[in-house]
């Protein structure tokens, strides 16, 4: 196919670009002391907290943003972004979905998200995230039953303290880079989730994010913890109103993992890539990490990321317990002028420690897409096996994927094994599906689901099914 | 059903059809048979419509209609279906699933709905069994690690479930040993229909022991320079294609 005929196909109107106009409770932009003080008296924060933040915040102060990842765009004036944005009334947060701004449910409708619906057939319980305040949590009775606390950070913060200073910011501490020392400063809200030893959470578990207020960026910090023997599936899913400006979201995730526990955090990310010249995109600078620290341990990312005009996003494993497994499935898709540069670290601690990655990247339009990777095996870590399967499809001729693996092997008893290949959807591969009469969008589809399927079915089931939907809503037209 | 007419084709800016005429009629099988590099796989590509194939002149109709202004998945669902040489594979895409969503878009086309599961699994199932394959395939990707002879098949397979008004099969017999020939053969002879039309196109005439054409066309050179009936695949099984070369030289 001509290569004038594919960028008009690639070329795709974002279908959720929309915007709520629910008014907000802002504070002019910029970023200080005091700005900070507002964000943690706002939340009712304990004084603890406050100085959690300020802390972070001189932290910051001293440090740079990176420059080391494959990625190209301006510099972010981090003074022109307002760092706090509520619903009005948040001293009326709902208690139902009744009470729920029905402009809100509205928006999620639009979304193809119907709360009830979603909640009431699917089991899962929904933390909904709108400008970052909580307004929509269900369920909570029957996980309170099981003993599960799935609430928003802030409300742990003031609801359970001691787990909260026990466990936050040690697995992503406040000055491990840029990104996080700015979230760990001003962070508004996420979800907290603790799992007591023996429990397996009855239900997934599932947020929505949203960012909707102009120039506001999105600071969420989650924090999951699953005691011993105790195990939880979690699923974050995200889309945003169409915006002129970029909007700059830079989230901390940290997962905690005791003696035998399993967490299996699930991403379908889908937001604002920016129009045909990459203007107006979300810029998502992530720092996701697990921590897996008891024996026997477990955790699994498993991300499929649709959106963004910057994607900078590497959730890790830590494998510090004897035999724990760390495992990294992920789908990222480019499009347009997207720019991506995501991938995993898995830091093999404990003796016996297993890893897993796969990585399935594709580019169309313009994008360009990196994987970086990082397997490291400590001295201690006897006998650790890590394997990589890196693969990347190429949609038309002028968009880039790039492969950066790292390895430091820090003993002779670890295997590692790497493997990675770049593809270009065939035009054989169309042509033959074609001339079974299936149309040439449908083929795309096809084709790019098959590349990836290796990773949706480490989707929980309904979530594997949206995956695919959302696959198909981005790469509508993009055929080559 | 399927004309021809004067078909010039050039692939990048050498022409290799120059003037093809070719009339096929409901429930004739034909044979285009002819030297490597004569310009068969062309003619099945272009009438299916694959890229990168230049039409200068003439014109293929298919029933009426004009297959040069069909997209390729409309000559398809008009029940134009071609049968490759080379069938590709599609990692992680079921075979079972490519079936379904080519049988759902030829029926999409014809204005019916899906078929229903229990029905797909019975038409598939019978299919599967008449080509001697095993069930397993259905769930292994569209030709992924297959045998020359399994994709073969697989192709025959596709035939029988989508049921075509015009099979056109490009080389199917080669690679094949005479087991799988046979399997492939009675695959092709079970599409035979008064309804409908077999196109193959062949180097070697092996296969029209099993296949009797009603109709032999010889291609040299862009040209159909010799018809007759099978017959003349037997003559050229004898006596090679040299003989005809010369003739057509003289």
């Amino acid at each position: 196919m001509a290569s004038q005929e594919m960028e008009q196909l690639v070329r795709r109107d974002y279908k959720e670009g929309f915007v709520t106009d629910i008014e907000s409770d802002t504070v002019p932009p910029g970023l200080d002391e005091s700005t900070i003080a507002f964000i943690s008296n706002k939340k009712g924060e304990p004084e603890w907290m406050l100085e959690w933040r300020l802390k972070a915040y001189h932290q910051w102060l001293k440090m740079t943003p990176p420059s080391w990842a494959h990625l190209d765009y301006p510099a972010i004036d981090y003074q022109a972004i307002s760092y706090y944005s509520a619903p009005k009334r948040p001293e009326d947060r709902p208690q139902s979905l009744d009470e729920v701004d029905p402009k809100l449910l509205e928006t999620y409708e639009k979304l193809g998200i119907p709360l009830h619906e979603r909640a009431a057939l699917a089991g899962v319980a929904v933390d909904a995230v709108f400008d970052s305040v909580s307004v929509a949590t269900t369920f909570k009775e029957k996980l309170h039953e099981a003993g599960v606390i799935f609430c928003s950070i802030s409300e742990a913060i003031r609801e359970y303290p001691e787990l909260v200073k026990q466990y936050l910011g040690t697995v992503v501490p406040q000055g491990d880079n840029y990104f996080a020392a700015l979230n760990s400063a001003v962070f508004t809200d996420g979800s907290f989730v603790f799992v007591p030893e023996g429990v397996t959470c009855p239900m997934e578990l599932s947020t929505y994010f949203r960012i909707n207020a102009a120039n506001t960026g999105q600071f969420e910090r989650t924090l999951i913890i699953c005691e011993s023997r105790a195990q939880v599936s979690y699923l974050e899913g995200c889309t945003a109103p169409m915006r002129d400006e970029n909007q700059l979201h830079a989230a901390v995730v940290e997962l905690v993992a005791l003696e035998d526990a399993y967490i299996k955090y699930s991403t379908v990310q889908n937001w604002y890539p920016g129009d045909e010249d990459g203007k107006g995109g979300i810029y998502n600078f992530v720092t996701k990490r697990g921590d897996c620290r008891g024996d026997r341990s477990r955790i699994s990312w498993t991300q499929v990321e649709t959106g963004s005009a910057i994607t900078w996003k590497y959730p890790s494993c830590v494998l510090r317990g004897r035999d724990s497994i760390g495992e990294f499935y992920s789908v990222a898709v480019t499009n347009g002028r997207q720019q991506a540069d995501t991938g995993t670290k898995m830091i093999h601690i404990g003796e016996g420690t297993r890893s897993y990655i796969v990585s399935k990247g594709i580019s169309a339009g313009r994008a360009n897409q990196s994987y970086r990777g990082l397997v490291k095996v400590g001295p201690r870590a006897k006998n650790a096996r890590n394997f990589t399967q890196c693969d990347s499809l190429l949609i038309g001729d002028r968009c880039g994927a790039h492969t950066f693996p790292y390895q430091e092997i820090g003993n002779s008893s670890a295997t590692v094994e790497h493997e990675a290949t770049t593809s270009k959807i065939g035009e054989d591969q169309l042509f033959y599906c074609q001339s079974r009469g299936i149309s040439e969008e449908d083929a795309v589809s096809m084709i790019v689901n098959g590349f990836c399927k290796d990773v949706f079915q480490e989707l929980p089931m309904e979530f594997a099914v949206e995956a695919e939907a959302l696959l198909n809503v981005t790469l509508e037209g993009a055929v080559g | 059903m399927l004309e021809v007419k004067d078909l010039h084709v050039t692939v990048e800016g050498s022409e290799i059809l120059k003037g093809l005429s070719l009339t096929v009629n409901a429930g004739e099988v034909h044979a285009i048979m002819g030297p490597n590099g004569a310009g068969k796989s062309t003619l099945s590509a272009v009438i299916a419509g694959k890229d990168g194939y230049e039409v200068t002149a003439g014109s293929i109709t298919f029933e009426g209609r004009d297959v040069l202004e069909m997209e390729i998945e409309e000559r398809a669902q008009a029940g134009l279906l071609l049968g490759f040489q080379y069938p590709v594979e599609i990692p992680g895409v079921k075979n079972i699933y490519l079936l379904k969503a080519a049988l759902n878009a030829q029926r999409a086309a014809r204005g019916e709905g899906e078929i229903p599961a229990p029905e797909f699994m019975k038409l598939i199932k019978e299919k599967v069994a008449f080509m001697k394959m095993d069930t397993s395939f259905l769930q292994r990707a569209v030709n992924e690690g297959f045998s020359g002879g399994e994709k073969k098949r697989n192709e025959i397979l596709q035939m029988l479930v989508l049921q075509p008004r015009l099979a056109m099969l490009d080389e199917i017999d080669s690679g094949l040993d005479i087991d799988a020939m046979r399997v492939v053969a009675d695959g092709v002879n079970s599409l035979r229909a008064e309804d409908r039309g077999i196109l193959l196109v062949t180097h070697y005439q092996r296969l029209l022991d099993f296949v009797v054409p009603d109709k032999v066309h010889v291609l040299v050179d862009g040209r159909i320079v010799k018809s007759g009936d099978a017959g003349l695949a037997r003559e050229l099984e004898a006596r090679g294609y040299e003989w005809l070369l010369e003739e057509t030289a003289a």
